[in-house]
């Protein structure tokens, strides 16, 4: 067989299923690949033996008829998730050598489920930033390039950003992200990859690094519509170990993927025509909301009032949640500790060696709205917006609306160092069209919908009603059907 | 609302974050553009509104409670930096 790096994720499992092709033969390719690509950077640790180990045991159940839903598919795992016996160090020099003796919930259904981990995947430190550029292990390049300027490094969006870089440059099937504020469909649309983030309780958050604990939520990304939905199937589920984990059946998600759109009813919010939005985003947004109306749906305008407030609301919450959660770190129970004189001294100076600048100032962003004196005035109001921007959803599906269909960002890839290091709220502002979702709890995809004019892929978004991945799935197929296909450019990163 | 070096200081040692003076000039312009983004809040009228604390409405699971874990204590030591038996080691506390 050609290089089977080049098969979709279903592909390569139906291809092992025929038995054209070995499980070990798959892990060498991805694992030949991984070696030859190190100039993008995506890897933090790669585990080249125990992808090699795990397919040996896949081609024996294949042999013998025991194969399991994903039998031999390497992914990537973000180094976000707890691998057990395997450094994780969510991009943050503070975790040190941490190695976990046990395994995150979503990544133990993985390989429950007979995937193999190639290695742990570099991210923004803590999840926290828009473009990789914040990671201790340094920045991941995006396989694309702008077709003017082909010298530039071009982020792969963040913080999957090791994520959706190697599932571009077809370094693994898929990988595992994980989406606070667009961490997932930010990526997946700078890269020309699909990623969903599930409804808020889908997945399990049981050890993955946290960050802001009312909005973190696992799900992959992918090459195609279809892969993701077969990742979700095996990444979702209950867990009693998240107290937030929703014990409900998980559906079959694959099944939803070519199901008809005929009569469905997309919303288009007027609130994100925001000002200043290019004529090329505005113009990719019209051609989707067409093309859902050629494969049956319809198409209506709608109102979230409250969508201005979104991303304001989102730099109380996360961080306020992100200077609880980090206050674990402390130089005691795990990852590095600096000497001090004192116990006082020597958190102040383990916390100042540890983190990097980005998670400073969301820990003192956080610390401060929680700071007596300040609670009611940011980080309750914050909350009671949070309820209106909720609100607002709930109302359009209320109306009749089965999704909502908007851009995934509000411009294409930009190149490392052109954003956020004068002013960090510039940075923020690209997820002004995912937030919302991760305020509101629900599902959302981002989804290829052609390439810019500069080269670069652009996405769209589809945001879907509590735990209705399916229509997702459904609507989601019918755009990448649609869309025009993207060619990445010739593998420029590759050595040898 | 916006910031001063006072405050800068006092946030990092809430946060337990040591900082140097040369970085405190910088830090307040930083979390000032923060706090300067987050002022539109206060346009809102949220007045009968109540807070969100929980994403999607659910009942707090429960369980009899039981011990259900427990006895590794190596494994929960294995990452420290100091230890001494099965005891974290810290900096003196009490003189």
């Amino acid at each position: 067989m050609s290089d089977p790096t080049h098969l979709s994720l279903a592909e390569a499992r139906d291809a092992l299923t025929s038995k054209q092709l070995s499980a070990v033969e798959l892990a060498q390719a991805h694992i030949d690949a991984i070696s030859k690509s190190r100039a993008l950077n995506c890897f933090i640790t790669e585990t080249p033996e125990f992808a090699l180990a795990q397919a040996r045991e896949s081609d024996a159940r294949i042999a013998r008829g025991d194969a399991r839903p994903l039998e031999g598919l390497p992914l990537g795992i973000k180094d976000l998730y707890c691998s057990k016996g395997v450094r994780t160090t969510a991009g943050s020099r503070i975790l040190d050598d941490f190695t976990p003796t046990y395994e995150s919930t979503v990544s133990a259904n993985l390989l429950r489920d007979g995937a193999a981990m190639l290695g742990k995947l570099n991210l923004d430190e803590f999840a926290m930033g828009s473009s990789n550029e914040t990671s201790a292990f340094g920045p991941v390049v995006s396989p694309w390039r702008r077709a003017a300027d082909p010298d530039a490094k071009i982020v792969p969006g963040g913080s999957s950003g090791g994520s959706s870089s190697a599932v571009a440059a077809r370094l693994c099937l898929g990988a595992t992200a994980t989406d606070t504020g667009g961490s997932i469909r930010q990526p997946a649309a700078f890269t020309g990859t699909v990623g969903i983030k599930p409804t808020y309780g889908r997945c399990s958050r049981w050890g993955i690094v946290a960050f802001a604990s009312s909005l973190d939520q696992a799900g992959p990304i992918t090459r195609t519509v279809r892969d993701a939905a077969i990742m979700l199937r095996s990444m979702a589920g209950h867990d009693p170990k998240d107290t937030t984990s929703v014990d409900a059946p998980v559906p079959d998600y694959e099944a939803a993927v070519g199901a008809s759109v005929k009569g469905r009813r997309i919303g288009v919010p007027k609130e994100y025509r925001i000002d200043g939005m290019s004529a090329e985003i505005a113009a990719l947004w019209d051609k989707g909301a067409a093309w859902l109306k050629d494969a049956g749906a319809e198409i209506v305008e709608i109102s979230l009032p409250h969508t201005r407030y979104a991303l304001p609301t989102y730099y109380i919450i996360a961080p306020a949640e992100a200077s609880s959660n980090l206050a674990r770190y402390d130089g005691v129970r795990y990852g590095r500790r600096e000497q001090g004189r004192d116990v006082s001294e020597m958190y102040e100076k383990t916390r100042a060696a540890g983190f990097g600048p980005e998670v400073r100032r969301r820990i003192m962003i956080g610390t401060y709205v929680l700071s007596a004196g300040y609670y009611d005035a940011y980080y309750v109001r914050a909350q009671k917006v949070r309820s209106l921007i909720k609100r607002d959803f709930d109302e359009a599906f209320a109306s009749g609306v089965d999704a909502v269909l908007t851009p995934a960002t509000p411009s294409t890839a930009f190149a490392q160092g052109e954003k956020g290091s004068a002013d960090p709220v510039e940075m923020y502002l690209n997820d002004v069209f995912t937030v919302t979702v991760n305020m509101a709890g629900l599902p959302g995809v981002a989804v290829p919908g052609g390439l810019a004019a500069n080269g670069l892929p652009l996405g769209l978004q589809l945001i879907g009603k509590a735990f209705d991945e399916e229509t997702l799935f459904s609507l989601a197929a019918a755009i990448e059907r649609a869309a025009p296909k993207i060619e990445l450019p010739q593998p420029w990163w590759r050595e040898g | 609302m916006s910031v001063d070096s006072a405050t800068v200081r006092r946030i990092a040692h809430l946060s337990r974050i040591a900082i140097e003076d040369s970085e405190v000039e910088r830090l307040r312009g930083e979390l000032n553009a923060i706090l300067a983004f987050v002022e539109t809040l206060s346009e809102v009228d949220v007045d009968g509104v109540e807070p969100l604390t929980s994403a999607l409405p659910m009942q707090m699971k429960k369980r009899a409670d039981v011990v259900t874990d427990g006895g590794i204590a190596d494994e929960i030591l294995a990452n420290a930096p100091s230890r001494e038996d099965h005891y974290f080691v810290v900096p003196k506390v009490i003189e």
